[in-house]
């Protein structure tokens, strides 16, 4: 009982902050915003019993990602973004017009028909470091070796994109 | 589980539609990649629903895989970021139309 309000109030809290990091002109309040949406979400995620990805969760996102997103954005400089010309306001109200739609299909095709929904299962053996590593050195194994090739090239092409002159 | 489902789908639909509003509404390349990452990040908030649901592990291995995809798709694309703002300096996209012509 407790612990689903819990959830309510976190799942607030990350969409509140979510909505801050779409409607602030400035990068660095979007930035510092956006680590709290993923704070709250790693809470989230130790609700739904997923303890390891909690903590890759603050590790990878808060941590890394972000702390990149930050200095990136420092070095820049930028100031707040100019407000949009007179005649583009029509793209806004049709990009939100588009973005409802959007929500509404898949809340329709979600939501129209019940039956995929059985009541769920209640003890929940995985979400630790064992159950998710066996899984990953085992079944996924091929996936996970494509990762860390992924993470490879990500570094190469990083390190030639940050050469003096491309 | 501690709420239904259904619930934390809804969740999850809300937060990567206001990453889809963010797309289209800004024009800062930084709060564009952001809103990606917050598209990203409500995908895997619907698997570990899932996972947890079915009892399996599978949907968080999933999740593995999009931290790792998250983390070298941010190296490259600040990387580019940066790259542009060294020669055009902006970062406005609206202004980056060097293939238009």
């Amino acid at each position: 009982m407790y612990l689903s309000l819990l959830f309510y109030f976190i799942a607030s809290i990350a969409v509140g902050s979510a909505i801050f990091v779409v409607l602030n002109r400035n990068a660095i309040y979007s930035a510092v915003s956006l680590v709290l949406c993923f704070f709250a979400l790693a809470v989230l995620y130790l609700l739904l019993e997923a303890y390891f990805l909690a903590v890759l969760e603050i590790f990878i996102y808060a941590g890394a990602i972000m702390v990149l997103f930050l200095f990136a954005i420092m070095l820049l400089n930028l100031g707040r973004e100019e407000a949009l010309p007179r005649f583009m306001q029509l793209q806004r109200s049709l990009s939100l017009m588009l973005v409802l739609i959007f929500f509404f299909g898949i809340f329709l095709i979600l939501f129209g028909s019940s039956e995929i929904l059985d009541p769920p299962v209640e003890k929940f053996s995985g979400g630790g470091v064992y159950s998710l590593g066996e899984a990953l050195f085992s079944k996924y194994l091929l996936p996970f070796e494509i990762a860390s090739l992924l993470l490879l090239v990500g570094l190469i092409g990083t390190v030639y994109l940050a050469k003096r002159k491309i | 589980m501690v709420v239904p489902l259904e619930h934390v789908i809804a969740l999850s639909m809300v937060l990567f539609s206001i990453g889809v509003l963010g797309v289209l509404f800004r024009r800062n390349a930084f709060t564009i990649f952001m809103s990606i990452e917050l598209m990203l990040n409500a995908v895997n908030l619907a698997l570990v629903g899932f996972s947890r649901y079915h009892n399996s592990v599978d949907g968080q291995v999933f999740v593995f895989l999009v931290m790792t995809l998250a983390a070298a798709e941010v190296a490259v694309g600040l990387a580019i970021i940066i790259a542009l703002y060294r020669n055009r300096q902006t970062v406005n996209i609206d202004e980056i139309n060097l293939m238009k012509n």
